[in-house]
């Protein structure tokens, strides 16, 4: 097959989902979100849900999430989308509400909202885009960050006496009975791509069976934040990243699977 | 039939809301409002009309929850207590920036601080004023009865949705506590009759997405819609509302709202009882504040004194519409004491020495 059978539309095999808007994405080269943004709207496009589905955006990079998701946004105050998710999905039990945010946003900031709304079971899905870092504001020390990682304001490593470990704070939903299903995924690559839709897909087919709380963290790069080039970044998220933050399922139908 | 209870303010804000068919409450307790939140959750609201009632884990994710929900086009309402609607304001700015409609009741009680849980009305400035960050403001209403504490709940939604801007009941903890007949509203139903053509509910085929955000990064589009937001705030002053007592003869004026007009009503009986001819005006709304009402009663009286439990609040208000043509006053007690009616008598004999 040569190039102009393959460019025809009857041999295309993939093609960019409807739902993403034609807007320029505002992140950097090399990073996940964008691949994120398109993952979530292919499974809303396949469960033809766009019409039943309110998203909330955080204060982030992800702050502009609503110019390129094609579908109802709310834009919340740093960390309170977890509340307020649960005050359009208390009153539209019907629709499907997801919150989209970073880790300095989600557990930061935001800790209060995400435990108690995880622990009261809302029937909403958070994707939690977590990179160790404050991208937007410059790369400042996230919670995530990990112990001896650089940032902006730990500019000689991240040091755990003065300034409190990382911590896991999807280890720490997953233990709420609120929480139905919790796993943690990334997409620097294919089959980690596939393996995230999967789980977007498990989660929005939770909320619509009114099963609790879904929550999947993406463990992502900031090649910007972490000042190396994308695959540097892909590279040294799979060495440091993966081995404190594992990949997989925490929490399957409601219960704690056993690594 | 008229449906006679009675209540305690708070109860009667509570019940006001379900009959006005209120969509959402999202509240944490605090004295001295706790009784909204009890009330509403004795009366089993979500059989009466669906009304739903949550309770968060903090005054910000209440705030917060109201943002979510008020954003869908609901009728929704929370109620606090000064540090608590401290606590809101972060919210409160972003509902104001993002143009939505909700209701926020606050019982003050006396600071800063902690404070103490006894009545006050030093949070006049936060309310009147915006109280979060930006150039915003809500509208403000003041009851003064346990009837006003009902009836407001309806007006304060009608005049949120209509101008798309959170309306506040700026109440106190005499109001919220005492006991007073009340005159019950009949049940309204839970229906949206307001336009919803703005609201986040899921993009349907016949409009584009709908996107409910404070956020501009381009500064002239946060001109445009800052400019947009100062010409809704003035036209709010159609809206004003507001009660003359004995004004038309009236040498002496006396402005005071909510728990310190009830005291100052006491204060004009007594004193026309001497003889002494003094007014009141009440406002019932202090944004839209009645500006050209007190500019026009200063035109014909010899003083005039705000009475406030606070250090002296309202005062600046008023003084800005008199802008110096009479004496302004202030008299007022601070930190939960309330004056008396012969507290305030005697202030007003003292500064008004000589023009009786």
């Amino acid at each position: 097959m040569d190039i102009k059978e393959i460019i025809k539309p009857e041999n295309l095999v993939y093609k960019r989902t409807p739902l993403m808007t034609d807007a320029t994405l505002s992140y950097c080269p090399g990073c996940g979100h964008g691949t994120i943004h398109r993952l979530i709207m292919e499974v809303v496009e396949e469960m033809g849900i766009q019409q039943e589905i309110i998203g909330i955006a955080p204060v982030g990079c992800a702050v502009l999430a609503y110019e390129f998701m094609d579908v109802d946004f709310t834009e919340a105050a740093h960390g309170r989308a977890p509340a307020v998710a649960t005050g359009i999905k208390r009153l539209w039990p019907g629709k499907f509400v997801f919150t989209y945010q970073g880790d300095g946003d989600l557990a930061a900031i935001g800790t209060g909202e995400t435990i108690h709304a995880c622990n009261r079971g809302e029937n909403i899905t958070i994707f939690f885009v977590n990179n160790g870092i404050y991208g937007m504001t410059g790369g400042q020390m996230a919670p995530t960050t990990l112990e001896g990682m650089r940032s902006s304001t730990t500019p000689y490593g991240r040091n755990s006496t003065a300034m409190g470990p990382p911590y896991k704070i999807t280890e720490m939903i997953a233990q709420l009975p609120g929480t139905y299903y919790v796993t943690r995924q990334s997409v620097h690559k294919p089959g980690p791509v596939r393996k995230a839709k999967k789980a977007i897909r498990i989660a929005l087919e939770a909320q619509k069976e009114n099963k609790g709380l879904s929550f999947i963290e993406f463990v992502s790069n900031c090649n910007s934040g972490w000042k190396m080039t994308p695959v540097d970044s892909n590279i040294w998220m799979e060495e440091n990243m993966f081995p404190f933050y594992p990949m997989g399922d925490i929490k399957v139908e409601g219960k704690l699977v056993k690594n | 039939m008229k449906e006679l209870a009675l209540m305690k303010g708070n109860e009667a804000i509570a019940e006001a809301a379900i009959r006005a068919g209120v969509d959402g409450y999202f509240g944490y307790p605090i004295t001295p409002q706790s009784e909204v939140m009890e009330y509403l959750t004795l009366q089993k609201p979500e059989e009466r009309t669906g009304m739903v009632i949550l309770q968060a884990e903090s005054e910000i994710a209440s705030i917060n929850m109201l943002y979510g929900a008020a954003g869908t086009g609901k009728k929704v309402m929370t109620s606090s207590s000064s540090p608590g609607i401290s606590l809101m304001q972060e919210g409160i700015s972003y509902i104001a920036g993002a143009e939505l409609p909700c209701l926020v009741v606050n019982v003050v009680r006396g600071g800063p601080g902690l404070g103490t849980i006894q009545p006050s009305q030093a949070d006049y400035f936060q309310a009147t004023k915006g109280g979060g960050h930006g150039d915003y403001h809500l509208i403000v209403l003041a009851p003064a009865s346990v009837q006003e504490m009902a009836d407001f709940v309806d007006l304060a939604f009608n005049l949120a949705f209509k101008y798309r801007n959170p309306a506040m009941i700026l109440s106190d903890g005499l109001i919220g506590q005492m006991m007073e007949k009340v005159e019950l509203p009949p049940q309204k139903e839970r229906v949206t009759t307001f336009d919803q053509s703005w609201v986040t509910t899921g993009k349907t085929d016949d409009r584009e997405r709908n996107i409910i955000t404070s956020l501009n990064l381009d500064p002239d589009r946060q001109y445009e819609h800052n400019l947009k937001l100062q010409e809704k705030y003035k036209n709010m002053e159609q809206d004003v509302m507001f009660e003359r007592i004995a004004c038309d003869d009236a040498d002496f004026l006396l402005v005071a709202y909510g728990s310190s007009a009830r005291i100052c009503q006491k204060v004009v009986e007594v004193a026309r009882g001497r003889g002494k001819r003094i007014g009141l005006l009440r406002p019932q709304t202090l944004f839209p504040f009645p500006t050209r009402e007190i500019a026009k009663l200063s035109r014909r009286v010899k003083a005039i004194m705000s009475v406030e439990l606070s250090a002296g609040q309202m005062v600046e208000d008023v003084r800005l519409a008199v802008k110096g043509k009479v004496p302004v006053y202030h008299y007022g007690m601070m930190g939960g004491k309330i004056h008396s009616p012969d507290d305030v008598l005697h202030a007003v004999e003292e500064k008004f020495m000589g023009g009786f």
